[in-house]
């Protein structure tokens, strides 16, 4: 172990100012004049909602799926910090800052959604708090987990400026953030289901379980994972850096479980309810029911724990696909399987989706300003890539021999 | 029956990878078993409650009361963009609720369309606006507490002071009442408040206004006796439907009892609204919600909520074992020499 953590991480380096990172910033201008018109002329002038969808891809991507992305500093600190698996640590800061963009920009999503704004505030004025209201709860849980995961990033900002005396006295209470850090993302998570649970007969069988909180905690878990795998892999392809690869695969084992409790927890709903029957008919829902549990049970597949290590390829394809698998998961919930009546339909907009698209290219380009400039990855160094070696080889090992 | 429900559990337990988890998870997978488990009791309707009985079979699609509710607001008239080749802009047209329109009345057609109140080769029409809920959802959702029930007569009024604009209401609530001005940049949500928020009204401006006492006003348990009396009724019996307020003064209107479906709408759908309706014709016909609950899907979400919330115990256990745990890992974790 070393003995500074300020040698454990450090900043990659590298040009800034790249072509991607142009490219982005050309995608990020594109969503700032649509949201000029939003601003100005409302957001029927740029999004296709109406009062059948009253909520459309801000919702249901950029909060719903977003959010889930930002799951990665959940998951991570819950095994790292919580079940005290240390041999996760290396992938704590990078999970973190996924974490803070996800959630951050979520959050700018929904002020960007809400048709009245400028009274946004209202949100936090005990006097008007209505405390059945699932998304109240919901809402003040996002705000405050953005707080802490800001608080629980700061080390990465404090180190960088030196500045080791509140760094050393931040540390004394960390350890109360990262409780935080790991209650209020299983409250929230599971109440973006509980949401929907309101909605009754508008939501399709299909979706509409009053098991949603769980299947929206699980899903926002493995998606977590997955991020944090999606991540490094990029990483280690992007800047050069070698792969924990070790620590991915056993990672691939806590996924692989989570997925199937989720798979079957889902399916033996819909049998138990009776409303399988539902997804033997021939329409969007079935269509799109399928397409989910396809993508689930692939994940799954690719995942399952076998004896050789998998390769970063293949890593990178299973934690992709359940990426995909979640996120249409809560498209459906919050989209497909909404049926207001007849009349009503919806398909975003090429706004609506341009300013989906800048705010994820918003995203990845600050995520590479932090990686460059700031210590958010670990260090690359001689004895790190011998240790890991070693681990691998131990880990290979055991893991054929619990096979045999 | 048992059995799948032990089998749940175990399923739950499997998935519950997080200790918190799990437990949320025993409670919710039970209660798939029995529907009832986590909900919290119906609000009952407050005594002096009141409300509209619209009489499908009465109406005669004047639309006065459409134009009696645009004034009484101060709305502006509403043209749909299917309408624009042949509405030069002075008529008031609305097909459905919006943001410029809080009641309309709509048809149901039939083939031949011959007769009134017939299903096959008949028409009928209804009127639309906030049902005024018992166990409202649109109150339920709203985060800022910009929908609020009458204590006293149960009228569910808007607060665009408070309101941020989420449209969860929009979303939620089951008859698809609320809506909002999606062309304005500074847009707010509209629904019916039963005139309760207009000035110097005693009884909503549609009920007023309506010729033949399809839309009348009165205390919901009133209009629930009223509409129960037609019921009882024989079908082509003469009767005298009172107009504009229950127990008014004004003349009444004398007409032959129509072929009713069987029941009152509003009495127990969804946890009850105290807006009742009748109708020659299945309510499903009309587009109204149906097939439906009892219950308000509020108790349902709310009876999660209050389970997994309640006094906020289960959430302050948890984090007292993470901030334990948190305390105890992080320590192990932490570089020697700052301790
Ligand atoms: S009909 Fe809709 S808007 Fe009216 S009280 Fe019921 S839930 Fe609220
Ligand atoms: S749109 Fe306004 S009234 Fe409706 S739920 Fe949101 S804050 Fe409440």
């Amino acid at each position: 172990m070393a003995k500074q953590s300020d040698q454990v991480h450090a900043p990659v380096g590298g040009r800034l100012f790249t072509p991607m990172f142009f490219g982005l910033g050309l995608l990020v201008l594109v969503a700032g004049f649509f949201l000029f018109n939003r601003f100005v002329f409302g957001l029927g002038s740029v999004t296709n909602l109406s009062d059948g969808y009253p909520w459309g891809i801000w919702i249901a991507i950029d909060l719903v799926v977003g959010t889930a992305l930002g799951c990665a500093g959940y998951a991570v600190a819950l095994l790292v910090y919580i079940l005290n698996r240390g041999e996760y640590h290396p992938l704590v800061r990078p999970a973190l800052l996924a974490s803070l963009f996800g959630y951050a920009l979520g959050g700018a999503a929904v002020m960007i959604d809400l048709g009245r704004y400028w009274q946004g505030y209202n949100m936090f004025l005990p006097w008007l708090s209505q405390y059945n209201s699932v998304m109240l709860e919901t809402a003040l849980c996002i705000a405050a987990y953005i707080t802490v995961l800001m608080v629980e990033f700061s080390p990465v900002f404090l180190e960088r400026l030196g500045m080791k005396n509140i760094r050393r006295r931040l540390d004394k209470v960390l350890f109360i953030f990262i409780g935080l850090g790991v209650l209020l993302p299983t409250m929230h998570q599971s109440s973006m289901g509980t949401i929907l649970v309101v909605l009754g007969h508008q939501l399709s069988p299909l979706w509409q379980t009053q098991l949603l909180p769980l299947l929206f905690l699980t899903s926002a878990l493995f998606m977590g994972f997955a991020i944090v795998v999606f991540e490094a892999v990029l990483a280690s392809v992007g800047f050069r850096r070698p792969m924990e690869a070790f620590i991915l695969n056993k990672l691939s084992t806590v996924m692989a479980w989570l997925l199937l409790g989720f798979v079957v927890v889902r399916i033996a709903d819909l049998l138990f309810r009776g409303d399988i029957v539902l997804a033997f008919r021939a329409n969007l829902d079935a269509l799109m029911f399928w397409v989910e549990i396809a993508l689930h049970v692939t994940a799954l597949v690719l995942l399952w724990p076998r004896r050789i290590p998998a390769s970063p390829r293949r890593m990178f394809l299973s934690a992709s696909t359940m990426l995909a698998a979640g996120a249409v998961y809560r498209i459906n919930c919050y989209l497909v399987g909404y049926h207001p009546g007849d009349g009503w339909n919806y398909f975003p907009s090429v706004g609506e989706i341009m300013v989906t698209v800048g705010i994820f290219a918003l995203e990845i380009m600050l995520y590479l300003v932090f990686v460059k400039r700031l210590p958010v990855l670990h260090t690359v160094d001689r004895a790190y890539r011998e240790e890991h070696a070693a681990q691998a080889r131990e880990g290979g090992a055991a893991a054929v021999g619990q096979a045999t | 029956m048992a059995l799948n429900r032990r089998d749940f559990l175990k399923l739950a337990t499997v998935d519950g990878a997080v200790g918190a988890a799990a437990a949320g998870s025993t409670m919710l997978a039970a209660d798939t078993a029995s529907a009832q488990l986590l909900q919290r009791p119906p609000r009952p309707m407050p005594e002096e409650a009141v409300g509209l009985l619209y009489d499908s079979t009465l109406c005669i699609g004047c639309r006065a009361c459409q134009v009696a509710c645009k004034r009484a607001n101060g709305m502006p008239i509403d043209i749909p963009e299917t309408y624009e080749a042949w509405n030069g802009g002075t008529w008031d047209t609305p097909t459905d609720l919006s943001g410029d329109t809080l009641t309309v009345i709509q048809v149901y057609q039939d083939g031949t369309m011959e007769v009134k109140d017939r299903e096959t080769d008949g028409f009928a029409f209804i009127k639309r606006q906030c049902m005024h809920c018992t166990d409202a959802s649109c109150i339920s959702v709203c985060p800022v507490s910009a929908m609020t029930k009458d204590p006293v007569t149960g009228v569910v009024t808007h607060h665009p002071d408070r309101c941020i604009g989420c449209r969860y209401c929009v979303l939620a609530c089951p008859f698809g009442v609320p809506r909002y001005e999606f062309d304005n940049p500074f847009g707010q949500i509209q629904k019916c408040q039963l005139c309760t928020n207009v000035p110097d009204r005693d009884i909503p401006a549609c009920a007023d206004v309506c010729p033949t006492g399809a839309t009348l006003y009165g205390r919901t348990t009133d209009l629930q006796q009223e509409a129960e009396r037609r019921l009882g009724m024989a079908p082509g019996e003469t009767y005298r439907f009172p107009r504009g307020a229950l127990g008014d003064d004004r003349a009444s209107h004398e007409a032959p009892i129509a072929h009713y479906q069987s029941a009152v709408y509003g009495e127990q759908i969804l946890g009850g609204t105290q807006v009742r309706m009748l109708a020659g014709v299945p309510f499903a016909d009309l587009g109204m919600p149906h097939d439906v609950p009892d219950y308000s899907y509020a108790s349902i979400t709310e009876g999660i909520q209050h389970t997994l919330y309640k006094y906020f115990i289960a959430p302050a256990v948890l984090l007292a074992g993470l901030v334990y745990f948190a305390y105890k890992n992080a320590r192990s974790h932490r570089p020697e020499d700052w301790d």
